[in-house]
């Protein structure tokens, strides 16, 4: 792993908390493989699919390719000049705003996509929210020559009408899930059902740190670019070379995990933010859903409850188990902002830089504007925040806010 | 070993084919009438489903069952106690079939522990599967509870044997690569794996998902002991039938049965009962 790291430019980071996974995908108490017995095996194919395509200089050159001349990475690494000044810290964007279909997402899908492809599958399947995961997955689908299909709430093809077209124009099939609470969470249920039925022809793309191992790992490794990146420009950009925070969004948590894959080893506070009305961590209690184990939003008996936030990519009651894990052992802390802070956030940071992000990505914005100067964030920190998108998908949801 | 096993073992060597039929608790504000009635229709055992907000392995007419019972805010306790209130009638043994986070967040131990209370002898937790169980079994055998696994038409033949050795009650077998839900064909994969764990076990083996007619059921039990039938009961249930009705439905599925059940043994059987060195005396 050591000389494969070296071999393919990236810098070398080693930590003793965000590795692989114990026995059976375990982040400490959380994670697992609660699926069907009929998912078994094709959870076990991905396992070995995965740990052999990522030892593989090939595969790791192919997709290093692929992100680089595809999907623009390196995203760079913008200081916050005049959000900076105003809160009397040193803020660092970490802009995956800039990545192609404008997220973090197509980081992960371009892995999965790869894997799907060299394991023979010919047709992705993806849970989406507020449809950028499903945007990202018809992206490399097409791009891959793949059938695409994904499911989506259908309270949240309502809500992100824009997406569910943007998914059609690039050839996917977007299925309306009426189950449940018609959100992300039936989503996942949906996909996971069809999956089952078609294993020998589809590979299930998971859009975050969440389902049955291997997937929360999985969805880490592809992502932890964005902390290794961000780990070699801080490097440049800060005299420490290391910020003392590091905050992004936690829907899931799959930004958030890339990023603090690149930060476990140093002495950099975490901090992951969820939205107020889809805490996991803060609200929620240990439960399985979706093939895990981890925090769940639920009520006393079980039954998994519906979260609330005005970012659809927020909206889901789960949180990624290794999260959960570090949570637990005090290596990040998880916090909460409302959506009237959120929509603050996104305000005040277009006009201060010019940067319209995501409604999901304002959440990390706004614990920081809340806490600078506070003894929470101190003033003179520096901060590296990760922008996880960019906020066109929100304008229809901003304007009638607007009104 | 619990009532369950012990009830469908004793009818299966009668020379009996089983029916276990399924219903939502909560479905209906009188729903423990259907499990009179399934029992006047000749069920031999009845799984009791808990509903889950998020049925990940359900089709729709389950999943309908399940949002619908949830809506009129069912818990799994009012569920228990319904079934405590008829245990004096109901002379089948239950079976509870609901997802890992109902059975979680009570605890093992005490879940299964209401589960006795209230006479339920049998427990199917699909999204447990064998490598996580993490001592659920060895709660439920403390409670005199059976843990029914699972074996899917994509199991390997070692799982299949480690499945086989640890089930209790029965194997589930699962007809399809699917969810639950009615289907026009009896799944060509169910007959083959049914085939496969009979080789392997001496416990009764039932194939259940998309057992919609008493033609799927007789195919089924010409390799199986006997069937489990949910989607094609529920979906009258959902349009308001009663519970008389439903049974009709029923009892055709174990006239089907029946016939099958009179006749003589079937090559596997035998197979079989040279394997273990079982009597299994009507077939014989
Ligand atoms: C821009 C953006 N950020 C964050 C998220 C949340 O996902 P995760 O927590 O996995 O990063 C989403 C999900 O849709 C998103 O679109």
């Amino acid at each position: 792993m050591r000389e494969l790291l070296v071999a393919v430019g990236r810098p070398e980071v080693s930590s003793s908390v965000m590795r692989e996974p114990a026995d059976l995908g375990r982040f400490g108490e959380y994670g697992g493989r609660f699926v069907p017995e009929s998912l078994i095996p094709a959870c076990e194919a991905v396992e070995a699919a995965f740990r052999e395509a990522w030892a593989d200089p090939r595969f790791r050159g192919q997709l290093d390719r692929l992100l680089t001349v595809y999907a623009g990475r390196p995203t760079p690494m913008t200081p916050a000049w005049n959000l900076s000044a105003e809160l009397g810290i040193t803020l660092l964007l970490k802009r995956e705003d800039l990545a192609h279909t404008g997220s973090h997402k197509i980081n992960n899908v371009l892995g999965q996509a790869l894997l799907a492809r060299r394991m023979g599958k010919t047709r992705l399947i993806a849970e989406t929210g507020a449809g950028q995961h499903g945007v990202a997955t018809a992206t490399a689908a097409a791009l891959l020559g793949m059938d695409c299909t994904v499911y989506m709430g259908a309270e949240d093809t309502e809500r992100q009408e824009l997406n569910v077209f943007r998914m059609k124009m690039l050839g996917a099939e977007v299925v309306a899930v009426h189950s449940g609470s018609r959100t992300l969470k039936d989503a996942c249920n949906e996909a996971m059902r069809q999956w089952v039925a078609r294993v020998d022809d589809t590979y299930y793309c998971v859009g975050s740190v969440m389902g049955p191992h291997p997937y929360p790992w999985m969805v880490r490794e592809f992502q932890r670019v964005i902390g290794d990146e961000a780990r070699t420009q801080t490097a440049t950009e800060l005299t420490a070379g290391v910020p003392d925070y590091v905050v992004a969004c936690v829907g899931g948590g799959s930004n958030a995990a890339g990023t603090f894959a690149g930060f476990a080893d140093t002495d950099a506070r975490l901090i992951g933010v969820e939205a107020a009305g889809g805490a996991a961590m803060t609200d929620g209690a240990p439960g399985i859903v979706h093939g895990y184990r981890s925090k769940v939003l639920q009520d006393a008996n079980g039954q998994i409850a519906e979260a609330h936030s005005i970012s659809a990519g927020l909206d889901y009651p789960g949180i990624g188990p290794e999260h959960a894990h570090l949570g637990d052992i005090g290596r990040a802390r998880y916090v909460t902002v409302t959506d009237d802070e959120v929509l603050d956030a996104v305000r005040r940071l277009a006009r201060a830089e010019g940067i319209l992000c995501a409604l999901e990505s304002a959440h990390a914005v706004a614990w920081v504007m809340r806490t600078a100067g506070s003894d929470e964030l101190p003033p003179g920190a520096t901060v590296v925040l990760t922008l996880s998108g960019r906020g066109d998908k929100d304008m229809a949801t901003l304007m009638e806010r607007a009104q | 070993m619990s009532r369950l096993e012990t009830t469908l073992r004793a009818a299966r060597d009668a020379g009996g084919k089983l029916l276990v039929p399924y219903v939502t608790g909560g479905i209906t504000a009188d729903w423990t009438d259907h499990l009179l009635a399934y029992q006047e229709a000749g069920a031999d055992a009845i799984e009791v489903g808990l509903p889950f907000s998020d049925p990940m392995l359900d089709g729709v007419t389950i999943q309908q069952a399940s949002d619908r019972a949830l809506e009129q805010r069912v818990t799994p306790d009012r569920i228990l106690s319904d079934l405590a209130a008829v245990r004096d009638r109901v002379r089948v043994p239950l079976v509870a079939m609901t997802y890992a986070n109902l059975v979680v967040r009570l605890g093992y131990t005490e879940f299964c522990r209401r589960l006795a209370d209230a006479g339920v002898s049998g427990l199917i937790v699909p999204d447990v599967p064998l490598d996580e169980l993490g001592g659920l079994d060895d709660a439920a055998a403390a409670a005199g509870v059976d843990l029914v696994l699972l074996v899917a038409p994509s199991t390997t033949p070692e799982r299949l044997d480690d499945i086989c050795a640890r089930s209790r009650g029965f194997i589930y077998a699962v007809s399809v690569m699917g969810t639950t839900g009615e289907r026009a064909d009896l799944a060509a994969t169910a007959t083959a794996l049914a085939a496969s764990v009979t080789a392997r076990t001496d416990r009764p083996v039932l194939i259940g998902f998309g057992v919609s007619t008493a033609a799927h059921a007789v195919a089924a039990a010409a390799t199986a002991d006997g069937v489990v039938v949910a989607s094609a009961l529920m979906r009258r249930v959902l349009d308001g039938a009663t519970p008389e009705e439903v049974a009709v439905d029923l009892a055709a599925i174990r006239a089907g049965l029946d016939t099958v059940a009179t006749g003589t043994s079937t090559g596997s059987t035998a197979g079989r009962v040279e394997q273990h060195g079982y009597a299994r005396a009507a077939r014989a």
